[in-house]
């Protein structure tokens, strides 16, 4: 912790950063995201690798923007979203310094996004134990059952917009649910409205979802939402052979089209 | 409302349409239910909620005045969900309609004043409600003066009833059009509301002033109002917040503790003077 | 409303026994029910369901009265006309809210403050009317709680009809507050005999201690209207409704269409002050542009506006925004700084 905060005091202090986005004690146990703009605050910033939200949420926020030259605590999952919203060419490279704590002596800054995809290559992205347990029971599953799995876990949601909320990819100003001329998605939270919003956000996510987690661990009714947006992202990359978040410039592969691209579908 | 159920629209069947500009559209409303026709009765400065049935609801002033009995009208300009499907429905078609709810323009204390209507574009409609109030009870009224402006002429609405205001010996019209709005023939003033206004030199000597326009016209027209003496408390206008319920439960349209669907939408300058700037 | 409070005593390891009573004489219960690590209130068929060993809830108890789904209008839109068809208030079913904590019981009343002021609304009223709430006197609290900072406390009976307080392995204390309780009560008298000596209930009671003062609280708001605060403590907020749909006092609604072919009806939604589209004008203008704004509202209305207009408190102090808060929006900790300022 003590080398976070001194690194997060020299940004500041050299002014080579407006703002420091990191994650201070919250109740209890938790920890929570915090906005440092002094470097006296800095001292505030805390670290918990089980308890880390992803902060690349709050990159596109317009008082961050406002705010300058920002740098973010960020988990591997964080640097991968910061990728593919580089990708998706809503932050331009050098804008943001990444600072990734190893532990309490060792932090490593990376401000630009060759030094991500670098240091990518060699990160692990995985599931926690009781999250692939779940996985691994709904891939035995038939559609059926998946199926019903699904519309079982539905009936808690309360459309309350947590996942959305909590997810750096879902940065559209107008959410296609807030589209009335005509309404794709019933507002509502019946069966219907719900399995509707599910379904169609995990379509808008597909290939562009690093899975984080932080629509499961957000939602308040505890639907383990990430494992739905995950296996579209196990499609995409078996089809097209594209892995979200491990390059700046990674062509969105559900809009644009090579020649080997199968059409088994039609043929 | 047979059951108590405050949701409940009544029917109402379009018996007119008229154009008024470019997207704007008045209707004019009869009860489908006689009883509720005979029953119902509002004050001016009330609005409504109109609902398309299975479209939504749409929050509009009732445009007409409560002297003229047997109907009611409303004007919109056809802007979103609601508005849209209410531009594509023909005379003879059935609508919902929920109020009157609201507060009113305190007309009965006005009696004995003069009295400064001035409007803007869209905002004539809530206006005309009550000065038709009252025109048809003009005995009570000292000097009517009417200021009326849009961005250009096709967009002035009520033309007929223009027409008629000028032509009437005990009212003072003057209409306007934003510089570039007019056409060769027009024959009324150029210029923005606020700035004919000041031309107008309107004095506050027992005079009330009504404004109702878009914010930028009501940012511009206070200030000339308090140049001339007007007090805080003699000027009134309307606040339009998003609405949904029009009966003070679902939240929404409050600025500060107060709910523009209870204790507006009519607020005196001296009300919003102590309010927060949260419409 | 207000008769003699009478106590009872029951004596029995669980209060299975009372909910037997009642699912046998035909009433809906809802109770709380654990579904892995989350525990909500769900309709029960048999008192095994019911999680007896915690805290409290994920949501509130306020879809009984208040469904996050509602259908207040329904139509059928013909050729020349509209029928519209009226909603049977009278075929809610008579049901019981067995197993609400104090805060739970206490978020009904600026509920049924908002819902009958001035125009009724018959289907939160009739719905409430025909819902009997038994309540868990608190024998544990956590960080989050703050009843007593909000006039309440672990043993409070205000809004339930009764209370039972646990006070031994087979022992509890039975309040019955209200008529509409003593009316329940019957179903189960038998399994209850009277008080010989005065139960100290506090005895059995958690230690919640205050927070904040309400009044200075209230006192407050009414000058910080453009105070930074408000900015500062929602830059963290994402502005979804997790908060506003947990919380057993928030009763802002939307309504929405839907129609197939001919038939269809006007739903009313559980709706956030914290969404950014909640007070968006169609023109794109919004008088509550930001975040901070959004939260300076949530606080108002609930210890400003409610307190003053409609004289309840908008907050109960159950806690559950702040547990159910992505980025641990923590109200106590607000509403504390902001006391202080």
């Amino acid at each position: 912790m003590s080398n976070l905060i001194k690194t997060a005091e020299e940004l500041l202090q050299n002014k080579k950063v407006n703002l420091v986005i990191g994650y201070e004690k919250g109740t209890g146990s938790k920890t929570r995201p915090v906005f440092i703009r002094k470097t006296e605050e800095a001292s505030k910033l805390v670290f918990d690798p089980e308890m880390s939200q992803n902060l690349a949420v709050y990159l596109l926020r317009p008082e961050v923007k406002k705010a300058g030259k920002t740098a973010f605590v960020a988990t591997v999952p964080a640097l991968r979203s910061m990728l593919q919203l580089a990708s998706e060419c809503q932050i331009k490279d050098r804008d943001l310094i990444a600072i990734y704590v190893k532990d309490d002596q060792n932090t490593l800054l990376f401000e630009d996004f060759k030094s991500v995809e670098t240091f990518l290559e060699t990160a692990s992205t995985g599931f926690k134990p009781e999250e692939q347990e779940l996985l691994s029971k709904l891939l035995a599953m038939s559609t059926q059952e998946r199926f019903s799995f699904w519309t079982t876990e539905f009936e808690k949601c309360i459309k309350c917009y947590a996942c959305r909320a909590a997810c750096p990819m879902c940065y559209c100003h107008r959410c296609t649910t807030e589209c009335n001329q005509p309404q794709w998605i019933a507002p509502a939270s019946h069966p219907l409205g719900v399995l509707e919003w599910h379904l169609m956000r995990a379509m808008h996510l597909t290939g562009r979802c690093v899975n984080c987690g932080e629509c499961a661990t957000a939602c308040p009714v505890g639907i383990p939402l990430n494992l739905l947006t995950y296996s579209m992202m196990e499609s995409m990359e078996a089809e097209f052979g594209t892995k979200p978040g491990m390059k700046a410039d990674t062509k969105y592969a559900l809009s644009v089209y090579k020649p080997e691209d199968k059409e088994s579908f039609i043929l | 409302m047979s059951n108590g159920n405050i949701y409940m629209p009544n029917l109402m069947r379009i018996e007119k349409i008229t154009e008024e500009a470019p997207f704007v559209k008045t209707f004019r409303l009869k009860f489908e239910d006689e009883k509720v026709a005979e029953e119902f009765s509002f004050r001016t400065g009330q609005f409504g909620e109109y609902s398309v049935f299975g479209e939504g609801e749409s929050t509009f002033c009732i445009a007409s005045s409560p002297t003229r009995k047997g109907y009611i009208e409303c004007t919109f300009r056809q802007a979103g969900k609601v508005t849209s499907s209410l531009a594509r429905l023909d005379e003879g078609d059935v609508i919902g309609f929920r109020g009157p709810y609201g507060n009113i323009f305190p007309i009965d204390e006005w009696k004995g004043k003069n009295l400064l209507f001035i409007a803007g574009g869209i905002a004539l409609p809530p206006m005309r409600s009550v000065i038709w109030n009252c025109l048809d009870t003009r005995e009570n009224y000292k000097d009517i003066t009417i200021l009326y402006g849009a961005k250009t002429v096709n967009d002035l609405v009520y033309k007929n009833e223009l027409e008629e205001w000028k032509n009437r010996p005990d009212v003072n019209l003057v209409v306007t059009v934003d510089p570039g709005g007019e056409t060769p023939d027009w024959k009324g003033e150029i210029g923005f509301v606020p700035t004919v206004l000041e031309k107008m030199k309107p004095s506050p000597d027992n005079t009330i002033a009504i404004v109702c326009g878009p914010p930028i016209m009501i940012k511009f027209t206070f200030p000339v109002l308090e140049k001339a003496g007007f007090k805080d408390d003699m000027i009134y206008t309307t606040l339009e917040n998003r609405m949904k319920c029009g009966l003070g439960k679902c939240g929404r349209c409050n600025v500060g503790e107060l709910f523009v669907c209870k204790d507006g939408p009519v607020f005196t300058k001296a009300q919003l003077n102590s309010l927060p700037d949260e419409y | 409303m207000a008769m003699e409070i009478e106590r009872k005593i029951y004596k029995n390891s669980s209060p299975d026994a009372i909910v037997e009573r009642l699912l046998k004489a035909g009433k809906k219960v809802t109770a709380p029910v654990r579904s892995g690590k989350t525990v909500d209130f769900r309709e029960i068929k048999s008192p095994s369901e019911i999680e007896y060993k915690t805290l409290t809830t994920i949501q509130s108890a306020k879809k009984v009265a208040f469904p996050k789904v509602d259908r207040v209008v329904e139509f059928e839109v013909l050729k020349n006309s509209v029928n519209t068809l009226e909603i049977d208030f009278e075929a809610y079913p008579e049901q019981v809210l067995f197993g609400a904590r104090p805060c739970d019981a206490a978020g009904f009343v600026p509920l049924h403050a908002i819902f009958n002021w001035d125009y009724a609304d018959q289907f939160f009223l009739k719905r409430y009317e025909k819902t009997a709430i038994i309540s868990f006197a608190c024998s544990t609290a956590d960080e989050y709680c703050f009843c007593t900072s909000v006039g309440g406390n672990p043993g409070n009976t205000e809004g339930s009809d009764i209370q039972i307080t646990r006070t031994g392995n087979d022992q509890f204390l039975v309040e019955i507050i209200t008529p509409k309780g003593k009316a329940v009560s019957a179903l189960f008298d038998d399994l209850l005999v009277p008080e010989t000596e005065k139960t100290e209930k506090e005895k059995f009671l958690s230690d919640v201690p205050g927070a904040f003062d309400f009044d200075k609280v209230y006192n407050k708001l009414s000058s910080i209207f453009e105070n930074p605060v408000w900015e500062e403590q929602a830059s963290r907020c994402l502005g979804c409704g997790a908060c506003a749909f947990v919380c057993p006092a928030c009763a802002c609604f939307d309504f929405q269409d839907e129609k197939s072919l001919k038939k269809g009806s006007r739903l009313k939604l559980w709706d956030s002050c914290g969404f950014s589209g909640f007070t968006i004008h169609t023109s794109g203008h919004n008088p509550r542009e930001s975040q901070g704004d959004r939260w300076r509202q949530r606080v108002m209305h609930k210890f400003s506006y409610m307190p003053h207009r409609l004289q309840v408190r908008g907050c109960t102090g159950c806690g559950r925004c702040s547990r159910a808060c992505p980025v641990d929006m923590n109200i106590k900790e607000h509403i504390s700084q902001i006391e202080s300022l």
